[in-house]
């Protein structure tokens, strides 16, 4: 009798003594919520957004360079000779919001936006599937100079604006997913080949191949085009290759556009027909206000 | 009889974090490296020496964003490693002792998904009831497959040095 009491004891105090320590830790954490980072490399897809905002008080540097077309010949360097180039700025005003400006060389066009992350793709204690980032841009076009046309030029005619929301998902660590409803608004358009307000859906996404290279890929369908319309999607790949604060995109486009206007509305390459612009964005990050 | 019955009452004497704070930092010629983490937890058994801590990766604060983005996704690789563990013993402790103590925590810490045996020197103190354990350590990055950041051109050290500072109070389940 009293063997087995002791028995029972020792077996009592067994758990207390020898449970592993780590499991029950483990079991001990609350549950917490995991927000989802890194869904894309860059705030750039190939030409178009991405869901990314810069982290708070971060300035991005973007150098963009959208080259001749491929198969315009040795005459031409095969598009090396000319040079589309957008210089841009973007700011991480909170870890959500960020405000940019730039200006293309492509129609000499300045152009102004902002981009707020309002939905953040997450999961754990509650779930959330996707990031959603708002994108709005207005952008005027500087060329042609007044003094250089016959016909009356306001400085309305010379404004569009873009309205996007930008969906994604990451899917799991290599592949990230992205829609982009859009809306580009111009103020001034030729009626017989286009409309003012311009709807496109994009569709994007990236592969990781290692830590630091991954494959993009981004299309805009445009929706309600009217006949006689010049003008092709854009259709972009890319690569992304990140060192450091630098990430380089190398892209073969379509388009010569670098802001949303010109891309999404008149891209004059046909990318089946070999109308192929080699280009890349170089972007470094500089982080002005420490955390 | 109270011989048996010892165990029992010992293993109430456990103790968990009130207060966590690892450092770790990583000095290189360009611009020092360091990140500060307060959501580690530990449970530490002093009747029977065991201690275990867990420290969620994705919860280390950089200076500067684009750095805690990289550090978690192309050297951590958080999502697939969230938590870096440590599991063992301390020895060297004696409870009751208010004074500073020199003792060796020896056990499996797992950084990356890659665990090693290894022996960590720290202090523990006795505060109004409450533990404070205190560490410096380095940690070889080759030693849990970590590849090695480079700023610029420069590789930034082989080693981190890491800095726990840990408050326990008592606990019971």
């Amino acid at each position: 009798m009293k063997n087995k009491l002791v028995f029972f004891l020792v077996l009592v105090s067994f758990p207390g003594v020898s449970q592993d320590l780590l499991d029950e830790l483990e079991k001990k954490a609350e549950p917490e919520t995991v927000y989802t980072t890194a869904t894309f490399k860059g705030t750039r897809l190939v030409n178009g957004q991405s869901i990314e905002t810069k982290g708070r008080g971060a300035l991005e540097f973007i150098f963009a360079h959208r080259f001749g077309r491929l198969n315009s010949g040795a005459y031409e360097l095969f598009g090396l000779d000319q040079a589309y180039v957008r210089l841009g700025l973007e700011y991480g005003i909170t870890d959500r919001l960020g405000a940019g400006i730039g200006r293309n060389s492509e129609d000499k066009t300045m152009d102004a936006y902002v981009r707020y992350k309002f939905l953040r793709q997450h999961s754990g204690e509650s779930s959330m599937p996707v990031t959603v980032t708002a994108f709005g841009m207005a952008a005027v076009k500087t060329s042609p100079r007044k003094e250089d046309v016959t016909f009356d030029i306001q400085f309305e005619d010379r404004l569009s604006y873009t309205g996007q929301l930008l969906i994604a998902r990451k899917m799991n660590s290599a592949l990230s997913l992205q829609l982009m409803p859009t809306i580009v608004h111009k103020n001034t358009v030729d009626p017989t080949i286009e409309k003012n307000d311009q709807v496109a859906v994009g569709i994007g996404g990236r592969v990781k191949l290692t830590r630091s290279v991954a494959l993009t890929t981004e299309y805009y369908h445009r929706v309600g085009v009217p006949t006689g319309n010049p003008y092709f999607n854009p259709l972009g790949f890319g690569v992304d290759i990140e060192t450091g604060g630098h990430v380089f995109q190398l892209v073969l486009t379509n388009t010569r556009g670098l802001t949303e206007r010109a891309y999404l509305t008149e891209t004059s390459g046909d990318f089946f027909n070999g109308d192929i612009h080699f280009g890349f964005n170089i972007t470094r990050t500089f982080q002005l206000k420490k955390k | 009889m109270v011989a048996f019955l010892f165990p029992l009452l010992l293993s109430a004497q456990r103790f968990i974090t009130e207060q966590s704070t690892v450092i770790f930092f990583s000095e290189a010629t360009i611009e020092n490296i360091t990140a500060q983490n307060v959501k580690a937890k530990g449970l530490y058994d002093v009747s029977s020496g065991e201690i275990a801590f867990s420290i969620p990766i994705r919860d280390f604060v950089f200076e500067k964003a684009l750095m805690q983005e990289h550090f978690n996704e192309k050297y951590m690789e958080t999502e697939k490693f969230p938590k870096a563990t440590f599991q063992g013993k301390v020895s060297g402790y004696a409870h009751g002792t208010a004074a500073l103590q020199t003792v060796h925590a020896l056990g499996k810490l797992t950084i990356h998904g890659v665990t090693r045996d290894v022996d960590i020197i720290g202090t523990i103190e006795t505060e109004g009831g409450k533990l404070l354990m205190k560490s410096k350590f380095a940690v070889v990055l080759a030693d849990y497959a970590v590849p090695r950041p480079q700023i610029l051109w420069q590789n930034i050290a082989e080693q981190v040095e890491v800095s726990i500072s840990f408050t326990f109070k008592p606990y019971e389940k």
